[in-house]
């Protein structure tokens, strides 16, 4: 039998070794992918030197997906195949983006009831989760090829504003790309990182994130690593595009093209409105010269002033979640430190003028707004890879949206409310209406309203099996949790009877867990790729890292906090675990990891509770402040 | 200690209505700095699950601790009194003063009247809190119980406030 081997104290058990990992920017526009290098934090290029990857996919017969500047080109051409801005359709039905504004150039399916509209292109039915894959595998093959190895895990940015099915959504999408998800980080927690360690930045500060599609507006305290959300707001439908799409409007005001013109007109003018607003972010005027093939003809030209018109009310829409968070956080505009402006569209100088006028303070812009959040991203994705055991950063962050229940006539009942630090549980007791009823239905919705029509709506189940008793004597405790990503989970049980009932649901929007599997296989098969092999490779990675975490808690806490016999048992699990995972069997391997689970459960529960102690260790109830 | 004790013992601090919130957060930030999921991302699953429930348990007992009017619950809740969102209050001029103060707000139709409502209610809460640290620090829990139920009365005022405040902005 194989002796266990444990390292010197304070040595790490694989020296050097580095996991690879990445934080990826999975923006509107554009997206990014980063890592940390030599302990520097930076944006990986393509082949050709470019760090911006447009999130645009372009889907043609029998070849991969083109994905990044080479689709863009095509989106003219054949709109329809063409997929631009593909977040602001994720976690959203139909009716959602039929009201972001004027329509999308897509052909959406109509689909009945929930769930994400579908994308009809020429290789069949797209639906947003997928779109937004083929994107990340374009980043991950990028970074996997830049740092020579496969990545451990990344962290995905999302914004702050996005709802549960936003989140749950974009995880499906890594998942269906064969990512490991470490964690969903906020983007304006993820810019906070970024900027703060750089500038060893202390203090309240205002993070405004103005993107291709999304806004936010977080407000932080930075202290010694320490990066706590003290409220957040915004409107995950609200970016650049809507800027463009105004400019578009009036563009074809002028030139007398009508509203119902075709997608690829569409696509054209939006692309001309976009290069008018970019050339206005440094010159007064923008010509316009509009040449459309069906022999509409016009030249023109967009004044800023013009311009700031246009957009004044849109800006003026990001004032009122700015006030919300700083009420949520008890503050006011003077008690802001800095004022930090992040994402794209805070490229506009009336963005700035604007932003800065409300917040009595010039912002800060010299950092570059598109890759500030994947940089953070990378920070963190490498601290959660385990490349960095002693480093003191901490985030907190909170849920942007309130959580609740529906209520007898339709009433909405908050049971977590917004700006919440995560990870919380709130749980809260209901009881039957009728005599004997034996099954309840528990409706889960996320909103600010009162009512649940105008609350979107993330799940609905039953609890069934509650034993019949008399109306209001059953007691059924719904408990609502969301873990570090910002993800819900709902568990309901009946209390009083003793008899178990219980059922947890974590809410997908449109998409199940087996959809999921089942395109993780088809996209498999469409690439190729041997399922066997990967789902090899994935466990034997995975033995390892649980046997490198397992010989760095033996050695750090073994000692004091192991029974002779339970090292014993231990050992030997981690014995077995060491030889089958040479062995070509995926499921005996992933079983192995399992026991070693079970026998090592009391040792991580008792290492905890012992770093617990440990760091209220010398604090007693007469200490003075520091301060 | 277990997580299982009082929120008091978690952060080590003496259980008493007057917390030195500087203390309170920083003792919170060391604790979050040990189990925040964070810190196990690397570790396996049921590792990561007792890290989720750990951070929860402890942001819990830091948002009770934090805001006095959860405190004051808790502390009452400790001396075996259930303090409930929808008790009523008897005590008529209190409940007279609360009409006046709905009516007012009723009819407050713009930003700079309602601001300074709110003020107002604020200052109220404000000497709601100082009371109380008076009736905990005497052990006056029965009049501590009237004043929880007075403070959640303006609580929710305040909350309508704030709603009606985002109204019109």
């Amino acid at each position: 039998m194989a002796l266990l081997q444990i390292t010197e104290p304070g040595k790490s058990a694989t020296p050097h070794h580095h996991n690879l990992a990445a934080g990826i920017d999975l923006g509107t526009t554009n997206s990014l992918v980063a890592t940390v290098r030599s302990g520097l934090a930076e944006t990986l290029p393509d082949i050709e030197g470019h760090h911006l990857l447009p999130s645009i996919v372009h889907y043609a017969k029998d070849t991969p997906p083109l994905v990044g500047t080479a689709a863009k080109l095509l989106a003219q051409t054949d709109p329809l195949n063409t997929i631009v801005s593909v977040k602001r359709l994720m976690g959203r039905g139909l009716s959602d983006v039929k009201t972001t504004g004027t329509r999308l150039p897509y052909d959406f399916i109509e689909n009945e009831g929930q769930g994400m509209p579908m994308i009809r292109t020429v290789v069949g039915e797209r639906s947003p989760v997928q779109i937004s894959a083929d994107i990340l595998k374009t980043l991950k093959q990028r970074a996997e090829e830049s740092l020579g190895g496969d990545l451990v895990g990344v962290v995905i940015t999302v914004p702050a504003y996005f709802d549960d099915a936003q989140r749950q959504a974009t995880k499906d999408a890594a998942t269906l790309a064969g990512l490991k998800v470490l964690r969903l980080l906020n983007e304006p927690t993820a810019a906070a990182v970024a900027y703060g360690l750089d500038q060893e930045a202390k203090g309240i500060h205002a993070i405004y994130d103005l993107g291709g599609g999304t806004f936010d507006i977080s407000i932080l305290r930075l202290q010694r690593g320490v990066f706590e959300v003290m409220a957040t707001a915004g409107n995950s439908a609200l970016g650049g595009d809507d800027f463009d799409r105004l400019i578009a409007q009036w563009i074809m005001q002028k030139a007398g093209i009508a509203d119902d013109a075709e997608h690829r007109h569409i696509r054209e003018l939006l692309d001309i409105a976009q290069c008018a607003k970019e050339t206005l972010s440094t010159q007064d005027t923008a010509p316009l010269n509009i040449q459309l093939t069906d022999g509409i003809n016009w030249q023109g030209e967009l004044t800023s002033e013009q311009f700031n018109t246009l957009i004044d009310p849109l800006i003026q829409k990001t004032i009122a979640p700015c006030r919300r968070a700083l009420r949520d956080a008890g503050l006011t505009i003077d008690d802001i430190n800095e004022v930090v402006m992040v994402g794209g569209s805070t490229r506009m100088p009336r963005v700035r003028q604007k932003i800065g006028d409300f917040f009595k303070r010039t912002p800060h812009v010299n950092i570059d707004p598109d890759e500030v959040v994947a940089i953070g991203a990378a920070i963190q994705a490498d601290i959660l890879a385990g490349n960095k055991p002693d480093n003191e950063m901490l985030l907190l962050d909170v849920n942007p949206l309130s959580l609740g229940i529906e209520t007898m006539g339709g009433v909405v009942e908050k049971i977590i409310p917004r700006n919440t630090t995560i990870p919380v549980a709130r749980a809260q007791d209901f009881t039957t209406f009728k005599d004997g009823q034996i099954a309840m239905a528990i409706h889960v919705v996320q909103g600010e309203r009162e009512l649940v029509l105008d609350c979107r709506s993330l799940a609905r189940f039953e609890l069934r099996g509650i034993p019949p008793m008399v109306a209001g004597a059953a007691r059924i405790r719904v408990t609502y949790q969301v873990d570090a990503d910002g993800l819900l989970s709902v568990s309901a049980k009946e209390e009083t009877s003793g008899i178990q009932s219980e059922i947890i649901v974590k809410p997908s929007y449109g998409l199940q867990d087996n959809e999921i599997e089942r395109m993780l296989k088809d996209s498999l098969e469409h690439a190729k790729e041997d399922s066997f092999a990967r789902n090899l490779r994935e466990q034997q990675v995975e033995a390892d890292r649980v046997i490198n975490a397992l010989r760095a808690a033996i050695t750090a806490d073994g000692q004091h906090l192991l029974k002779h016999q339970e090292f014993l048992d231990i050992n030997s699990k981690l014995n077995e675990l060491l030889s089958i995972k040479e062995g070509k069997n995926a499921k005996v391997i992933k079983k192995a990891i399992e026991q070693l689970d079970e026998v090592t459960q009391d040792f991580a529960a008792r290492r905890m509770d012992h770093s617990i102690r440990h760091a209220m260790t010398g604090r007693s109830v007469d200490e003075f402040t520091e301060n | 200690m277990s997580l299982s004790a009082n929120y008091f013992d978690i952060f080590v601090l003496p259980v008493s209505f007057d917390i030195e919130q500087n203390l309170l957060g920083e003792r919170y930030r060391d604790l979050q700095r040990t189990v925040h999921p964070d810190k196990y991302a690397n570790a396996s699953e049921k590792e990561r699950l007792l890290a989720m429930q750990k951070a929860t348990q402890i942001n819990e007992a830091y948002q009770i601790l934090k805001n006095p009017q959860t405190r004051a619950r808790y502390l009452l809740k400790l001396q075996g009194i259930e303090t409930n969102d929808n008790a009523t209050i008897t005590d008529s001029e209190f409940l007279m003063r609360q009409m006046e103060l709905r009516e007012e707000l009723a009819e407050l139709k713009q930003i700079d009247p309602l601001n300074a409502f709110l003020s107002r209610l604020e200052k109220q809460i404000e000497d709601l809190t100082d009371t109380l640290s008076q009736q905990f620090s005497q052990k006056n829990y029965q009049q501590a119980y009237d004043t929880v139920r007075q403070f959640q009365f303006f609580i929710r005022l305040h909350e309508e406030v704030l709603s009606l405040e985002e109204e019109l902005i």
